[in-house]
């Protein structure tokens, strides 16, 4: 339905959108395919399909499992719009092995048993052939023993806190070290920061996060942490942690407070008068998309710098046809953060990966992923190593006015994930 | 711990820490004044309190864009309509609320919970259709961002000066209303003795329902004022309920003078240990003050005396 509706708005089928997607699509496959349409008559279904997954002669059919009800549907929304856009554009392009995608929706409304739940019924009942799911890292333990039990494969868009390695589950966006070593270096090498308060929400990503940061920035920089500090999910009042900040001067603070607590905590510091823009100090975040930028006003929040790996203002064709192309499919007001643009390579990673295995089972496609390249990412280039998580490019952004960032650093290479780092536990 | 600072560092830091635990003191009191009056005196447990703060908040988004397009030149005053406003939306909510619902429970008070919980869900997923799943950005006017210098070190937001008078205007207009008003009298009889109430004349239903929509209305003008240091979402309302019931329930329910102190016991209590602890430390002992207070006296701090 939305389909068909997606294509009328581009009334001829080299529409910018449609054709950057052939494009990516084809370089993709180049090295494995001819690129042509793939047939479904030339991969029977009991071929593709010996282990009584959702596959007909036409269709495939995948579970969409993230919560658009409850608190967490603010964060998980663009997510849904991103896979649903993606899957719209793989079978434009002819589907996968020549079926259609269809999707099974389920919403695990911020609750992690619901989660578990829905998991076990898209695998269950409705025998998907994969699943983009989850946010949170909550939900994501909920759903893993399910996933693994049944055999599922999930495709997990967040960047999170690492520890964390499962056969059933790529994982499509930054472990800790990838989004945090790389920013650090930057802020130290370019800016001389010399001392570092550490703030974040109290739970198990910032606080891992931030043991890794204190590690680096004590162990491998010989540098200074003056401070750590944890408040509670959905703290609104920071004004005497800004008290504390001023007291000890630190040259960078890091934040990584989410949620509710996200829009208070700049506010509030804009309002105490500490001004981002003049870096003194300056502040750098790994919390804060572009999505929570629209809560907290980019006015509150211009001269931060941010830590990702994808920023919606990346200029490269594949970034500027997916921005177009999100935009047309959810409306012009739609910003769209690094954890959706990772949801957004989850289809594509599936499809590469089933093509690759020319087959749906979960063992061959699991088989078949390490190594898997998706030249057309709107992020860059990247690759699935052999733990399950993304080579990916390490990126620095200031946040501007308008809600958007200007990119002011990218690391050359891409970044190995290292989920289990090394001197950092 | 304060040795690497001078004397006038130090006394700045702590001027300022003090303004720190007034603003969170007045934060406090703005979101327990509705809570106290529909709790206090009425007895009904609103858990869908901080929904009424959040439509406060969302009329504060719309006016603001309203004006943003239509009426640029005013932008900076449109602050004080949408209150007034908000107080208007959730005023009326609440009264339509009370008709609807809670008239038919006032002699089951734990089932008024349950109801009140199931609205608060309503209402989030209201917002949720209406204005979209994700946090809206509510454009504050230029002179209410920034802050004051009082000395060279010692600063204070003005947004938190803002919500200071803001607070002590609504507690002296709520002052007023319940005990130099024929109203606050009548609220005041009904909730002593709503049978006698009823036999000289007291309209009770009437009065019940205003007082509801009174209460709900504080909440959403409390709403639209924390547009300014809080975010503006469907669940965001969750994020006040807790701090809310305890600063009601520690003041002891059926006392506004209760209700202001305990705001402030908590508040200063909590600003001063989040400076020398971290964050979430000083919730953990703030609430075990408060939960160890409340076994000695669990009328909380200030208790009216009632006719059972």
């Amino acid at each position: 339905m939305s389909d068909d509706n997606h294509l009328k708005n581009n009334p001829n089928s080299s529409g910018p959108s449609r054709r950057a997607v052939l494009a990516g699509g084809t370089a993709l496959t180049a090295s494995l395919f001819a690129p042509k349409f793939l047939q479904a008559a030339d991969f029977p279904t009991a071929e593709v399909n010996t282990t009584g997954l959702a596959v007909t002669d036409d269709t495939v059919t995948i579970g969409i499992l993230h919560s658009i009800t409850g608190t967490m549907a603010i964060s998980e929304t663009g997510s849904v719009q991103a896979e649903k856009l993606a899957i719209d554009q793989i079978n434009a392009q002819g589907g996968i092995l020549g079926r259609k995608i269809e999707y099974i929706q389920e919403d695990g409304a911020s609750d992690w048993p619901t989660f578990a739940e829905k998991a076990r019924k898209l695998l269950v009942n409705d025998k998907v052939a994969s699943v983009m799911g989850c946010w949170t890292s909550a939900s994501r333990k909920a759903v893993l023993p399910v996933f693994e039990q049944n055999n599922g494969f999930l495709y997990y868009p967040t960047f999170y806190e690492g520890l964390e390695q499962s056969p059933n589950v790529i994982y499509t966006g930054q472990e800790a070290t990838q989004q945090i070593i790389a920013g650090l270096d930057w802020v130290v090498r370019e800016r001389g920061a010399e001392s570092f308060y550490l703030l974040g929400s109290d739970y198990i990503w910032p606080r891992t996060s931030n043991k890794i940061a204190r590690k680096h920035i004590e162990d491998f920089l010989g540098l200074k942490v003056v401070g750590e500090e944890y408040y509670p999910l959905g703290h609104t009042q920071f004004n005497s942690v800004i008290n504390k900040i001023r007291l000890r001067k630190p040259d960078v603070i890091y934040a990584i407070v989410v949620g509710g607590s996200n829009v208070a905590f700049y506010k509030q510091l804009k309002a105490a008068g500490i001004d981002m823009t003049q870096e003194d100090p300056l502040l750098l975040t790994i919390s804060v998309t572009e999505d929570e930028i629209r809560g907290i006003g980019g006015e509150n929040i211009e001269g931060a710098y941010a830590c990702m790996k994808y920023f919606q203002s990346l200029d490269n064709p594949n970034n500027i046809a997916f921005v177009k192309a999100f935009k047309e499919m959810w409306g012009e007001d739609m910003v769209i953060g690094d954890v959706t643009q990772a949801a957004y390579l989850g289809p594509w990673l599936w499809k590469a990966a089933v093509e690759k295995a020319g087959s749906f089972d979960v063992d061959k496609v699991r088989e078949a992923s390490p190594g898997i390249e998706l030249q057309s990412a709107p992020e860059g280039y990247v690759r699935i190593h052999e733990n399950h998580h993304l080579w990916s490019k390490t990126r620095v952004g200031k946040a501007q006015a308008d809600g958007q960032y200007e990119v002011v650093f990218e690391t050359a290479e891409l970044v190995e994930p290292d989920p289990f780092p090394e001197g950092y536990q | 711990m304060f040795a690497d600072y001078s004397m006038s560092e130090l006394g700045a830091i702590f001027a300022m820490q003090g303004f720190a635990g007034l603003i969170l003191f007045s934060v406090f009191v703005l979101m327990a004044l509705g809570l106290a009056i529909i709790f206090g005196q009425m007895g009904v447990i609103n858990m869908a309190h901080g929904e009424f703060m959040i439509l406060g908040a969302y009329v504060t988004y719309l006016i603001s864009n309203l004006f943003a397009d239509y009426m640029p030149a005013l932008f900076s005053g449109y602050f004080f309509l949408a209150m007034i406003l908000a107080f208007i939306a959730a005023g009326l909510l609440g009264m339509i609320v009370e008709w609807l619902m809670i008239r038919h429970l006032y002699k089951r008070p734990l089932d008024t919970l349950l109801a009140t919980w199931g609205l608060s869900l309503i209402l989030q997923q209201v917002y949720r259709s209406v204005f979209g799943a994700r946090e809206v950005g509510v454009t504050i006017p230029d002179w209410m961002m920034g802050s004051v210098y009082l000395t060279d070190l010692v600063e204070v937001p003005i947004n938190g000066i803002f919500v200071m008078v803001l607070a002590l205007t609504i507690s002296l207009a709520v002052y007023f209303m319940m005990f130099r008003s024929s109203w606050g009298r009548q609220v005041r009889a009904v909730t002593q003795n709503r049978v006698m109430a009823g036999a000289v004349g007291i309209d009770t239903g009437w009065t019940d329902r205003m007082t509801f929509g009174i209460g709900c209305g504080v909440a959403g003008v409390a709403g639209a004022a924390f547009t300014m240091i809080g975010s503006t979402g469907p669940t965001s309302g969750q994020l006040y309920i807790v701090d809310t019931f305890l600063v009601v329930v520690f003041g002891g329910a059926a006392s506004l003078l209760g209700t202001i102190a305990s705001a402030f016991t908590i508040s200063q209590a909590q600003s001063i240990m989040e400076f020398f602890l971290s964050g979430s430390m000083a919730k953990v002992l703030t609430l075990l003050v408060v939960v160890g207070i409340l076994m000695i006296r669990p009328q909380g701090l200030f208790s009216l005396k009632l006719r059972k």
